[in-house]
This record gives C-alpha cells, sequence and structure tokens, in this order.
C-alpha cells in the first residue's frame, strides 16, 4: 500500500520515467496482490506469517514444557538460561517416572483406553448402521435422544451412577467402563453413532438390496458389506475414542480408579492429576535426587502425553484426514 | 428424505416387509437403548430425585431426609462460591465459544488455501487434540506455559474495567492471561471447518468471480452461509467440551460437595448443584440454537410460503367445489321433492 502511494505522488520528469514508474507500479501491485490467475505475494506473506506465527503460539506451551523438563536446578534459577539447558539432565525424568510408577500406569492406561475404544467401535456401529439403514417408529425421537444424552453434562449422572456401580460391585475396576461402552453408553458415544449414522448413510442401499435378494440376512449383510466399506469411519473411531479416553481423568478417576488409593487402576494422566502428592510421599522416603520443583512436574507432564504424542506422529495422516473422509459435515 | 417417504405408501398398516426391516431396526439398536435407560435416562431420575433429599451415608446404610428445597436455599443462601462461579461460567463461555469458532474458522480458510507445507500446518494445529486433558492443563497452566509473556494482561482488565461490570471484566481477563489454551481448544472446530470448506463446490467461486465479486463478497455471500451448519455445530461441540473439561472448576466443586463428610453436603446436594449446572449448560447451548439455528435462506422462505399459498387456493377451490356439489345435491333433492309435491299434490299425472 505504502509503495504504491509513494508512486503516485512523485512526479515524473521525463517520459521515460513515466512509463518506467508506470510499468513498476504495475507490475509491483501485480506482484504484491496477485492477479485473477495467480495470488500475490503479499497475500502469501501475510497467510504464511500468520500461519507461523499462531504455530508458535501453538507450540509455545510443549516447547515450553519439553526445555524446562531437562533444566536441573542450576539452570532453573540461572535467569541467562532461558530455552536452551546447559547439560542434559534426565533425572527429572527418572524421579518422575518411579513417582508415577511409569510402565505399569502406561499399561493400564492402554487398557483403560483400549478396550471401551474396542466395545466402542463394535456397538456405535451397530446402532449407526440400525439407525441408517431401517425405518421404523420413533426414529426421529430416539435421534433426539441421541442429542440430548451428548448434551446433556455428564455430572447429572455421576452421582447415581457412581452409587449403581458402588452397588454391583464394578466401582473401582476397569468394567466401570467398559459396561457402558458394551452398551453404547461410552465416553462420547453419540458422536461416535452420529458419525457411524452418516457414513451408513452414503453406502448405496442398492448394495445392500441386492445382498439380501442373494439371501443374505440383515446381520449377514452388515457384517458381510457395510462393515468392510467402514474402514474410514472405523479408524477415525479408534483414535478419537482412544484418545478421549485416554485424556479422560475426571471419570477415570471416579469410576475406575473409583477414588481410592488401593485401586490398581491408574492411569499416566490421573498420576499427574495426584502428582504432587505421590511425588511428596516418595521424596519423605528419600528416594529422589530432586525435590519438587517445577521441572519435575514439566517431566511429570511429558512423560504422561509422551505415548500419544508418539502416537500421534505416527498416524497423524489418518488423524487429519479422518474427519474429510467419515463425511461428518454431510448434513 | 422427503421423496422417499413420498414414494411409500403413505398411511395405513406397515407391509410384512416393512414390519420385519423395523424389528430389524429396533434389534440393531437394542443395546444402546438398554444403555440409555441404564446409564441415562434411570441416572437422570436418580439424580432429580436425589436432589431433594439430604443424603447421609451411615454405617447401617445411607439415610434419606426430605429437605424439600432446602439443597438449593442451603447452595443459594450459605454458599456464596457457587452462584459466583455459575456466572462466570456463564461469562467465560459466551465469550469464549465465539473466539473458539472463529479462530478456528480463520485458521481454516488460510489451511484451506493454496499454500506449501499444509501437511505440516495441520499437524500443528491439530496437535492440541492429542495433549488437552484437564490434569496436563493444569499443569501448564499452573507453570504459566499458557499465557504469552509479552501479554500484560493486568493492564488489559483494568482498563475493561472502566466501562464493563466487574465479573465480565475478570473474565475476560481471565480469558487473555489463558489465551494459549483457548486456542488450543479449537483443534477439533479446525478440522470440521476444513473439510466443510473443502465440500463447497469450486464452480460457484468461479460464477462469483466472473460476475466481478471480490474475495471479501464471496466470503460473506458463498462460503459464510455454507457452512451456517457447521458454525452451530462447532458452537455446540464447542460448550460440551468446555463444560465437561477439568479446567472448569464447577465441576471439581460438584465432586468435592458429593465426596464431602459434612452434614449439609453430600449426594443430595451434589445433585442439586449438578442439576443447577447441567440448566446453565443446557441454556447455554439454547442460546447458540438460537442464535445459529439454521434458519432457510429467503429463496427457499419464498418458495415455501408460495407453495403453502398454493396449497390454500387449492384447498379453497376443493372446498368450494364440494359446497357447490353440496348445495347442487340439496338443489336437486329439493327440486325432486318439490317435484313430487307437485306431483303429488296437484294429483294429476
Amino acid at each position: 500500500m505504502k509503495g504504491q502511494g509513494k508512486n503516485v505522488t512523485t512526479a515524473p520528469t521525463t517520459a521515460a520515467e513515466t512509463i518506467k514508474c508506470l510499468f513498476t507500479k504495475e507490475k509491483l501491485h501485480r506482484f504484491v496482490f496477485g492477479s485473477k490467475e495467480k495470488e500475490g505475494a503479499g497475500k502469501q506473506i501475510v497467510v504464511y506469517g500468520l500461519l507461523i506465527c499462531i504455530g508458535f503460539v501453538y507450540l509455545y506451551p510443549i516447547l515450553y514444557m519439553f526445555s524446562c523438563s531437562f533444566m536441573n536446578r542450576d539452570d532453573l534459577l540461572d535467569s541467562s538460561v532461558k530455552w536452551i539447558p546447559s547439560t542434559l539432565y534426565l533425572q527429572n525424568y527418572i524421579d518422575a517416572a518411579k513417582s508415577m510408577s511409569f510402565w505399569s500406569s502406561l499399561l493400564k492406561g492402554i487398557l483403560i483406553a483400549g478396550l471401551p475404544t474396542l466395545c466402542n467401535v463394535l456397538i456405535c456401529m451397530l446402532v449407526g448402521y440400525g439407525f441408517a439403514r431401517f425405518e421404523f417408529k420413533g426414529k426421529k425421537l430416539l435421534m433426539g435422544l441421541l442429542i440430548f444424552s451428548y448434551i446433556l453434562p455428564s455430572q447429572v449422572t455421576m452421582i447415581p451412577t457412581y452409587v449403581l456401580y458402588n452397588d454391583t460391585g464394578i466401582l473401582g475396576t476397569i468394567w466401570a467402563f467398559v459396561l457402558p461402552a458394551l452398551f453404547g453408553n461410552g465416553l462420547n458415544a453419540p458422536i461416535f453413532i452420529l458419525i457411524f449414522y452418516q457414513f451408513f448413510k452414503q453406502v448405496p442401499k442398492v448394495l445392500i438390496e441386492a445382498a439380501q435378494i442373494d439371501g443374505a440376512g440383515y446381520l449377514k449383510s452388515f457384517i458381510k458389506i457395510a462393515v468392510p466399506s467402514a474402514a474410514p469411519a472405523i479408524l477415525t473411531v479408534v483414535l478419537f475414542s482412544f484418545v478421549w479416553y485416554w485424556n479422560e481423568s475426571y471419570l477415570t478417576e471416579l469410576y475406575v480408579q473409583g477414588l481410592s488409593t488401593k485401586s490398581i487402576w491408574v492411569n499416566l494422566v490421573v498420576q499427574l492429576k495426584n502428582f504432587d502428592a505421590s511425588f511428596n510421599t516418595l521424596a519423605t522416603t528419600g528416594d529422589t535426587a530432586t525435590s519438587l520443583n517445577e521441572c519435575v512436574r514439566m517431566a511429570a507432564t511429558a512423560l504422561s502425553i509422551l505415548p500419544l504424542l508418539i502416537m500421534y506422529f505416527f498416524l497423524q495422516k489418518h488423524f487429519v484426514e479422518s474427519i474429510d473422509r467419515t463425511g461428518i459435515t454431510g448434513e | 428424505m422427503s421423496r422417499e417417504k413420498k414414494v411409500k405408501k403413505p398411511k395405513g398398516r406397515l407391509g410384512k416387509l416393512e414390519r420385519r426391516e423395523a424389528r430389524a431396526g429396533y434389534l440393531f439398536i437394542l443395546p444402546w437403548l438398554i444403555g440409555v435407560l441404564l446409564f441415562m435416562l434411570y441416572p437422570l431420575g436418580q439424580s432429580f430425585y436425589y436432589m431433594w433429599f439430604n443424603i447421609r451415608i451411615t454405617p447401617l446404610g445411607t439415610k434419606f431426609t426430605y429437605v424439600g428445597t432446602g439443597n438449593f436455599t442451603q447452595i443459594w443462601m450459605e454458599n456464596p462460591e457457587f452462584p459466583q462461579q455459575i456466572v462466570t461460567y456463564l461469562w467465560q463461555t459466551i465469550v469464549e465459544v465465539p473466539i473458539i469458532v472463529v479462530f478456528a474458522l480463520m485458521i481454516a480458510m488460510m489451511l484451506n488455501g493454496k499454500i506449501k507445507c499444509k501437511g505440516f500446518f495441520r499437524l500443528i494445529f491439530f496437535l492440541p487434540v492429542i495433549i488437552v486433558s484437564g490434569p496436563v492443563m493444569n499443569m501448564l497452566v499452573g507453570e504459566g506455559a499458557a499465557t504469552i509473556p509479552a501479554m500484560n494482561v493486568q493492564s488489559i482488565v483494568a482498563a475493561l474495567e472502566n466501562f464493563l461490570p466487574a465479573s465480565l471484566a475478570e473474565s475476560i481477563g481471565e480469558i487473555f492471561s489463558n489465551m494459549i489454551m483457548i486456542l488450543w481448544y479449537s483443534g477439533v472446530q479446525i478440522l470440521i471447518f476444513l473439510s466443510a470448506l473443502q465440500k463447497i463446490d469450486s464452480t460457484l467461486y468461479e460464477a462469483a468471480k466472473i460476475d466481478g465479486g471480490s474475495a471479501w463478497e464471496c466470503f460473506w455471500k458463498i462460503t459464510l452461509p455454507t457452512i451456517k451448519p457447521m458454525i452451530l455445530l462447532n458452537a455446540v461441540y464447542s460448550v460440551i467440551f468446555l463444560s465437561g473439561n477439568e479446567q472448569n472448576s464447577l465441576i471439581n466443586m460438584i465432586e468435592s460437595a458429593m465426596f464431602s463428610g459434612t452434614k449439609e453436603k453430600g449426594y443430595g446436594y451434589a445433585s442439586a448443584m449438578a442439576w443447577m449446572y447441567s440448566l446453565v449448560v443446557t441454556l447455554i447451548v439454547l442460546l447458540f440454537f438460537l442464535l445459529l439455528g439454521s434458519k432457510k435462506d429467503i429463496y427457499d422462505r419464498q418458495v415455501k410460503r408460495r407453495k403453502r399459498e398454493m396449497k390454500k387456493e387449492v384447498r379453497t377451490v376443493k372446498r368450494i367445489e364440494r359446497r357447490g356439489k353440496r348445495n347442487a345435491r340439496k338443489i336437486e333433492r329439493a327440486r325432486k321433492k318439490r317435484n313430487y309435491r307437485t306431483y303429488d299434490g296437484s294429483g294429476d299425472y
């Protein structure tokens, strides 16, 4: 904009200069703002600049976390050390892992997230298919109920559910997550049902009817035709369900751990939630080399998100493309 | 959908095949139905029942004492924290959700253009979805990693307090101090917008360009109306996400009330809290539904009105016809009668 204004105000003296000036002005304008065919460099610079800035802001907490987790106490107190620690100090990680009992929590975390995910996928697929393929009375009402069950905060049903689990004795075991998932009421199950619903609606009905003419029953045509075609949707639901179960600390602590210290079902995120207390008890027995400081906390945080981060870097393509392919935006 | 319905038999008993299909449909959704009854409707009713009671767990079993609205008066009169938190939550959500949605739309628009390293940027912007869990966020916020260091939050709040109510200014200040976290919440929303943007027919833009529309006009007249349902979807998703997030101090308050050993608190008290909380959440969702609900665009509305008018006309014509027929019959009958009468009365054949 500024360059353009300058060109206009400085009056050219000779004809040659006028032509030159016009030429450069036009070219400059085209270069910055672009023409019909090509995008301008100015716009590109703005877009890239914004993306990089926001990207940095996005990554800032993670970068901070990693850089801080490698610092020892001297680096922490030294104001000249800001981002890059002076030495690669791994003691934070060792202490944090000990305090969180990393390996057993990791295994249990995978179980806590994996088993309900499996149930979620199977049942949500069935239910989504049922909604998409068949016409029956009260379908609209049931769909409304589905959406309502998504909007309803889990806190309302939390207390009686807790009592129910307590009475039936599944509180403090993994069944507290598996059982609702087995009945289509797992974490965020309405979203998954809707994803499958959308997906199966796109599968041509003729295909399934053809199978039925050939003598396949409802279940057989579901297993043989609908399920294989739903691979992208299945992948999406598996990934999201796993991540959401992994990150759900509130309900895991309440139901699966049962808020008791004796329970064996603890995942990393819940360990992180109670990190200060567990670290302090460990510190009193003298098992740790460092005292509790923010570097240890950051190391613990890094440990608890590390498994998912690794998974993400391997599967990121599927994550990012998943929503595209499931057609959740179909309606 | 509507066309299919028209093809089907409009009314009457279902055919044999249709009945069988319906039965299969019920069978397919049966697990979910049982689950809804067992894990949603039953607890919902139960907690509705609980909230009128004071429940204490004694070694001899749980003891229910009916207190009527006692729990509510207890919460509103004697515990100043809860109402205060609810108001803060309300403000925060109403301010935060538009920020999240607009930000997500902005990023999605930028990523949708022709840029290099698209995959890399997508990777970054989707990363937070993997990480956002309550404890991780609490840790990062606690260590001050969530604030952009250059941002001076105190002065912003001080400036805002001059012309806004204190509670609103405070919640806005909190939003500024946790800006990164709020931006972090928009990973899924970016994805949803992105895939919606990719589905817009590019010929629309070409046609608009030929007609001389600028990019700005294209955005307002093509992009925005097309993705409007997605805006609603994202807004609702954001509200639900924020309501179940552990950064939200209300849900922790409910949990601590649930297990508090004091005389007046307990399950009943926590149920009452949870009901009020979910009422607020539902209200916010409803608000966004009203604001962004899918109003048909002008053309659709005109078509609908025209159709309605036509239907009305047809009805009127039919009514007039019917009336005419009835009248004709009446006249006919009357004439016959008269004829008969005259026939009869005059007596001459």
